[in-house]
């Protein structure tokens, strides 16, 4: 069976300062199969990619391609070799055709001039023959949708090299259907004997697609299995090494008092374009969901919330008092907080420490001139670093260096650093792995017996269904319903988003 | 130890410093008596001195346009802006006291960098092309201010600003320092660092952060303004007159070039005002060097270029790198 593997990997470790990354890590891929790499946020699923695509140099260990050695320098040299990656973030130009995409750098020539006609031709038969996709390539990319993009990162990474493919979390942007779509992409070239690496923090999608599974933790190999023979409890324990309690469908949320005072209320609050007025009441200490499907306003209404998009009608009132002119600013000093949906662009500055992450919100609500001096910042980050378990080797670090969840930590920090009144999270989970969930998902629990209001938003209806007091449901930017606790169930979200069946209010 | 070397190595004013010091010690053997100061009437003299005191005008620019860098912009009217400021002080001396026209010429600046601010900020135009403006239209202003003619200022105690002596020290010195001392304060003892550092880094995340980018925008280039106006009031001061046309020509290229020898980059970000100090150092005392060592004034530009490339390449670590294998193969093969 060893003609079977593809690619192995053999005692990989690699070091980064203050932190070991990798230790005597191996990993095999056969051919024809689809193989997951497991593990939490910073267990070194990332760092083994770019060590083996040359991003990062190893300390130790080797790699084989079809049982011949090989030491990638850089990704295009491990292209060359035949391994390419697609990665979460579309490396492609959005301005440019389908085709000037896939054959950007490599322009099929005659007389010296690049052959457009060819290069076309050649682009629709990669996508139709090997990806089964028939779309016109001579339109610009940023016409269609991140799906296709995807697609087409896929074509050109195939034309390029067949033997490895290595697919970092492509569908953490995608739709169900588009999932769809690409995991027929996958088992057909699958089929063709490609091997391929699949990242994803998706169960189901692991499910579905992969044949085996290698799971990774804190830079070690727990093992490799076969998908169908380990089950989900087994693999999640694997993964965060503690047994997967039943708290997954937290109860525990009846221990929480019911209060009444209300915090904040909106009234026919809503901004052309982005969303419907509604009206909504937050009391003191209640998480409520915003419920509904990616680009149903569920953003919006959040960014209208805290002020960064204007709303032009409604009124807002906190603590009983009217507020115009909502931004940023006011929104913080009235003790509000946002955790953004898309941290890299809208949470983290990367070129900053995590110390300095940390104190901005807290900085920015004590405003310009009250410097909050160093040893009372020191003191802030290492509370919050220690109370939300970072895992930093020391908070000067640069926040880029952190993996996903832990970034998401520190954009947390920085708001609880406020003593918030009310937190709007925007999808704190995603794209973070299970162990860093379950933790974020006890704090906001933890908050709201604190008496801190939340406003919580997530893809994941379970997540939802485990903490909200009552959720909002929402659908093409208009406010459909509202479910209380005693009707929440993840079914009849899902029903009113799929089918819109207006909820009576009483 | 060799680790702590390392560290040093990699630190932003670690290669800036370098090259002044080699600078510095060219001086030594070509230029004997460089580093010799003498006493005059209770006044020090000298080439160092004369450095010190020349420096200024840039310095207190490139200190104003770091911040501006810092927070992803750029400001190319600081030149014109020192010419206007100048224009003014010595127009209005002729009919007002010295003090109502430095607080003209002042004024002046924070309009000018009012002006630039909202222009970037609550208008959206690109800094380049926003401060353009200025560039070319304060020129003709500072031209409207003279008449067209070279103003000369007689003045007492507006020349002290310019070519006066406190503690044996040109005074120009002290206005740099206490210029820098303020910025410093402003970086370290207010929350501007942190804030500029973060505009500069990530726009929304600073938004998202409630930090308020637009007053931040307007406050950075006000304060540019500012030290423009003042770089104009010592220049002036200095030669006891007024030049619409020649004053502070150039000048943002050097401050631009004294910021980015500084290790501050143009993408924005951290900013590291000491590097900006030492960078505006370099290039005047490279004049300097180039003038007294007698080169060719008709090739002093070309040499003052292959010297600045010389620096930025060793500031790029990439570059460095190159050149060490580069180095190492060679001696391998010897």
């Amino acid at each position: 069976m060893s003609s079977a593997i593809l690619l192995r990997a053999e005692g990989i470790s690699k070091s980064f300062p203050g932190v070991k990354a990798l230790s005597n890590v191996n990993f095999s891929l056969r051919r024809g199969e689809i193989h997951s790499l497991m593990g939490e946020n910073g267990a070194g699923k990332s760092t083994l990619i770019k060590v083996l695509t040359g991003v990062h140099e190893k300390d130790e260990g080797s790699f084989y391609l079809e049982g011949k050695p090989i030491s990638p320098v850089s990704p295009q040299d491990a292209q060359r070799l035949g391994i390419s990656t697609v990665y979460q973030e579309i490396n492609l130009c959005e301005n440019l055709s389908v085709a000037e995409n896939i054959f950007i750098g490599r322009e099929p020539k005659k007389r010296g001039r690049i052959d457009w006609k060819e290069m076309n031709c050649r682009a629709e038969r990669i996508l139709s023959e090997r990806l089964k996709i028939n779309i016109d390539v001579t339109k610009i990319l940023s016409s269609y949708s991140t799906a296709i993009q995807q697609m087409v990162a896929i074509a050109r990474a195939v034309d390029i090299s067949s033997g490895v493919l290595i697919l970092d979390e492509p569908t953490s942007s995608l739709d169900k259907n588009e999932v769809k779509q690409l995991f027929e992409v996958m088992t057909k070239l699958k089929s063709e004997g490609m091997g391929i690496v699949f990242i994803s923090h998706f169960l189901d999608q692991i499910y579905e697609i992969t044949d085996r599974i290698t799971i990774l933790r804190n830079g070690e190999q727990i093992g490799e299995y076969v998908t169908k023979e380990i089950s989900r409890s087994q693999l999640v324990s694997k993964m965060i090494g503690r047994e997967w309690g039943k708290d997954s469908n937290q109860e525990n949320k009846n221990t929480r008092k019911e209060v009444q005072q209300v915090f904040v209320s909106a009234q026919n609050l809503g901004r052309r374009g982005m969303i419907s007025p509604l009206d909504f009441t937050l009391r003191k200490g209640e998480i409520l969901g915003l419920a509904g499907l990616l680009g149903s306003g569920r953003t919006e209404f959040a960014k209208v919330l805290f002020g960064i998009e204007k709303a032009d009608q409604g009124v807002l009132t906190i603590d009983h008092q009217q507020i115009r002119n909502m931004t940023p600013k006011a929104a913080i000093d009235k003790g509000f907080s946002f955790c953004p949906e898309d941290r890299k662009v809208e949470g983290i500055v990367n070129d900053l420490s995590i110390r300095e992450n940390i104190i901005l919100g807290l900085q920015t609500k004590r405003g310009l001139f009250k410097y909050i001096p160093m040893n009372e910042q020191r003191e802030i980050a290492q509370k919050y670093i220690e109370l939300l378990n970072i895992k930093t080797p020391n908070m000067e670090e640069r926040i880029d260096n952190l993996s996903g969840g832990n970034q998401q930590k520190v954009i947390l920090a920085r708001w609880l650093a406020t003593a918030p009144k009310l937190l709007i999270l925007d999808e704190p989970t995603r794209g973070i792995d299970v162990g860093s969930k379950a933790e974020i998902r006890k704090l906001i629990l933890d908050l709201a017996s604190q008496g801190i209001s939340i406003l919580f938003i997530s893809a994941e209806l379970e997540e939802m269904v485990a903490c909200c007091d009552r959720v909002i449901v929402l659908r093409d930017r208009k406010k459909i319903g509202e479910l209380d606790r005693t009707e929440m169930s993840e079914s009849r979200i899902m029903d009113m988003i799929a089918e819109g069946v207006p909820v009576d209010e009483t | 130890m060799k680790h702590n070397f390392y560290k040093i190595t990699q630190m932003k004013i670690f290669w800036p410093l370098v090259a002044l010091a080699v600078l510095l010690l060219l001086n030594l053997f070509l230029l004997p008596g460089f580093f010799s100061i003498q006493i005059k009437d209770g006044h020090l003299f000298g080439s160092v001195i004369d450095i010190l005191n020349r420096v200024m005008p840039l310095l207190i620019i490139s200190l104003g346009m770091t911040m501006v860098i810092a927070k992803e912009g750029i400001d190319i009217s600081v030149g014109s802006v020192l010419a206007i400021s100048g224009a003014l002080a010595a127009a209005m001396m002729e009919h007002t006291s010295v003090w109502v026209a430095l607080l003209a010429a002042v004024g002046v600046g924070i309009i000018c960098g009012l002006w630039n601010g909202v222009l970037v900020s609550v208008f959206e135009i690109q800094p380049m092309v926003a401060t353009l403006i200025l560039l070319t239209v304060g020129r003709g202003i500072a031209q409207l201010i003279t008449g067209g003619q070279i103003l000369s200022i007689d003045n007492s105690v507006y020349q002290y600003l310019g070519s006066g002596f406190l503690l044996g020290l040109p005074f120009p010195i002290f206005i740099g320092a206490a210029i820098f001392l303020i910025m410093m304060y402003l970086k370290k003892r207010t929350a501007m660092g942190l804030f500029l550092e973060s505009i500069g880094n990530n726009m929304t995340a600073s938004k998202f952060a409630g930090i308020q980018p637009k007053k931040m925008i307007i406050l950075v280039y006000t304060i540019c303004g500012v030290c423009a106006a003042i770089a104009g009031i010592i220049v002036s001061a200095n030669v006891s007159s007024a030049d619409a046309n020649n004053a502070g020509l150039w000048i943002e290229l050097d401050a631009i070039l004294a910021v980015v020898i500084g290790g501050t980059s143009m993408r924005g970000g951290r900013y590291f005002l000491g590097g900006t100090i030492v960078g505006a150092f370099f290039i005047q005392t490279l004049s300097t060097t180039i003038y007294s060592v007698g080169i060719n004034p008709q090739i002093v530009m070309v040499v003052k270029a292959i010297v600045v490339i010389l620096v930025c390449l060793f500031q790029s670590q990439e570059f460095r790198k190159l050149f060490l294998k580069f180095t190492k193969k060679k001696v391998s093969f010897s």
